[in-house]
């Protein structure tokens, strides 16, 4: 029946393209929490009041994650051939997608972060200087701790527009469901390819929303 | 134990200065709890967190168990909190952690080793009276088992001092009245000197031993508890202490009372201290032949001993009223006041 339905499907591509776009947006999404925490801890550090209050490098680190947040992906990753290659090695297939994928993200989680950040309870930082607290101690032990729902759900977020972007570096030749539904599906006229892609990506979005969204519920104690 | 001179912070915003703490001095001694009190915006706040430079000072020096705060480095500084406890209003516990792990935290930050922070924490726990609640987290706790947790916490390196920054103003009276016999309950228990800021009268009156009055960062009064309730000077003082008393009408009162009662005498007993211990009502009943009638006082208890006031009527033959008079001037610590009748 499913061959009625899908005539032009072919499972081991498919499986393969399925594959290509999860390997992209997990090492992506790696990628993007360690440098997306990195910025948006420098962001609130640096800002007024914070630990490292820093006026000139808080506007340097601003402005960057601003300007590439500004940058519209597909035009990102254009710009950003020339870096990948050298990095890479090509511009093709799921390892070349990852810089754009990276850098076109991480401000974006950078930003999530730094809001998740000033929602912690000022009161209980300072409780932990008043304790004696170096500031290592108070980034890993009382700021990341007491935002983690909201830096999990942020990264729920994230990894759904990652899937998009996936998708969309796949048009330009990254691989990935993306890839799959343009060249097998668009480019020959078989629709049943292209929308079979969209129900796979659909429910890939739909499960890393479940695993979030159990994650930060189940870490809230508040 | 403490020491403070010439203690000041300047506030500027928008070129404009703003001086929440004025040239304090002031000397606390060791096993002391000592209360500032004052209302909002007087610099209490301020003042409690100057003592352990969560706000940097602007000028004067803070001498803590023979050690000058105002000159340490950061990381002197650091150890140094490590020896002052600090409580708060909103208690400040993190929420991601349970109350075990909340209390065991300052001793992480001391580098206790895990073991022995365990053990320390099992006694901290039963010492709050939170035994049973040792898994839970804080949301599951009510305001004044958060509070425990807070002292708990503040208590866990064994400091010599602990700060308490409006520590009961988030708590109902019952709650509040708890909290204050466990931080007396620790102040004898473990010799802690304690510093507490508070707008409520009723905290200096049940747990202090001095008290501080603060306005516009200032102090405008200070001295024991007794002194201070006995004899406030300051405008702001009177008030805070009609707060409890009750004394701020009682020249209403006085008429209406002799309008009342126009039989005999009335007598304003005034206590301080140890006299209100003393049988005064039921000695005169048996000494003299007359009769009492309580018509209206208030008596309250300080940690130095009882302090307040009573109207009496006194009714009989008028040289046994005078004898009996006499005798509480002269043989009783109570003072006594005969107020004459306009009638």
């Amino acid at each position: 029946m499913l061959t009625d339905l899908f005539p032009n499907i072919d499972p081991q591509d498919l499986l393969e393209a399925t594959q290509e776009t999860l390997y992209m947006t997990i090492l992506s999404l790696l990628g993007v929490v360690i440098f997306g925490l990195l910025l948006g801890l420098l962001l609130y550090l640096t800002n007024k009041n914070g630990i490292w209050e820093n006026k000139y490098l808080y506007l340097i680190i601003s402005a960057f994650v601003n300007i590439f947040r500004a940058i519209p992906f597909i035009i990102l990753i254009l710009l950003l051939f020339p870096f990948t290659e050298i990095l890479v090695g090509t511009i093709r297939g799921p390892n070349a997608a990852l810089p754009a994928l990276i850098l076109g993200s991480a401000p974006f989680y950078a930003r999530l972060v730094e809001i998740a950040l000033i929602e912690v309870d000022k009161g209980v930082v300072e409780a932990a200087k008043s304790m004696g607290a170096k500031t290592r101690t108070i980034i890993f032990k009382v700021l990341l701790p007491e935002s983690m729902p909201a830096l999990v759900s942020g990264i729920t977020v994230t990894s759904i527009a990652l899937i998009g972007y996936t998708a969309m570096a796949g048009v330009i030749g990254a691989g990935g469901l993306g890839n799959h539904a343009h060249y097998y599906g668009f480019m020959r006229r078989d629709f049943d390819v292209v929308f079979l892609c969209t129900i796979l990506i659909v429910i890939i979005v739909f499960i890393f929303q479940f695993i979030g969204d159990f994650i930060s519920k189940k870490i809230d104690k508040r | 134990m403490i020491s403070i001179k010439g203690l000041s912070k300047v506030f500027t915003f928008n070129n404009k200065k703003l001086t929440a703490v004025d040239n304090l001095t002031l000397d606390i001694k060791e096993g002391e709890i000592f209360g500032v009190i004052g209302y909002s915006g007087a610099g209490k706040s301020t003042f409690i967190r100057l003592l352990n430079r969560l706000e940097e000072p602007t000028q004067g020096d803070i001498l803590i168990d023979k050690q000058e705060i105002t000159t340490l480095s950061a990381n002197q500084l650091r150890l140094a909190r490590q020896d002052i406890g600090m409580i708060f209003q909103h208690f400040n516990l993190l929420w991601s952690r349970t109350v075990k792990d909340n209390i065991a935290f300052p001793l992480e930050i001391a580098g206790i080793p895990k073991a022995k922070r365990e053990e320390r924490v099992q006694e901290l726990i039963d010492l709050v009276g939170l035994t049973g609640r040792e898994n839970a987290y804080p949301s599951q706790l009510s305001g004044g088992q958060k509070q425990r947790v807070g002292i708990a916490r503040a208590l866990a390196n064994n400091p010599k001092v602990l700060l308490c920054d409006e520590a009961t103003s988030a708590l109902d009276p019952e709650t509040t009245n708890a909290i204050l016999d466990l931080l007396v309950d620790i102040n004898k228990k473990l010799g802690l000197t304690i510093i507490l800021i508070t707008h409520e009268m009723h905290v200096i009156r049940k747990i202090c031993h001095q008290v501080a009055v603060m306005e516009q960062g200032k102090m405008v009064e200070q001295g024991n508890v007794l002194e201070v309730f006995s004899n406030p000077i300051a405008q702001v003082t009177k008030k805070f202490v009609a707060q409890v008393m009750g004394t701020a009408d009682e020249g209403e009162d006085i008429k209406s009372l002799q309008e009342m009662y126009t039989d005999g005498k009335l007598i304003h007993l005034h206590f301080v201290g140890e006299s209100t211990n003393q049988t005064l009502i039921s000695q005169i009943a048996k000494k003299f032949p007359i009769d009492i009638n309580i018509l209206q006082g208030k008596i309250t208890q300080t940690q130095a001993g009882g302090y307040g006031t009573l109207f009496v009527q006194m009714i009989g033959e008028e040289e046994e009223i005078n004898k009996a008079v006499v005798f509480i001037r002269d043989e009783t610590s109570a003072e006594v006041e005969v107020i004459e009748n306009v009638n």
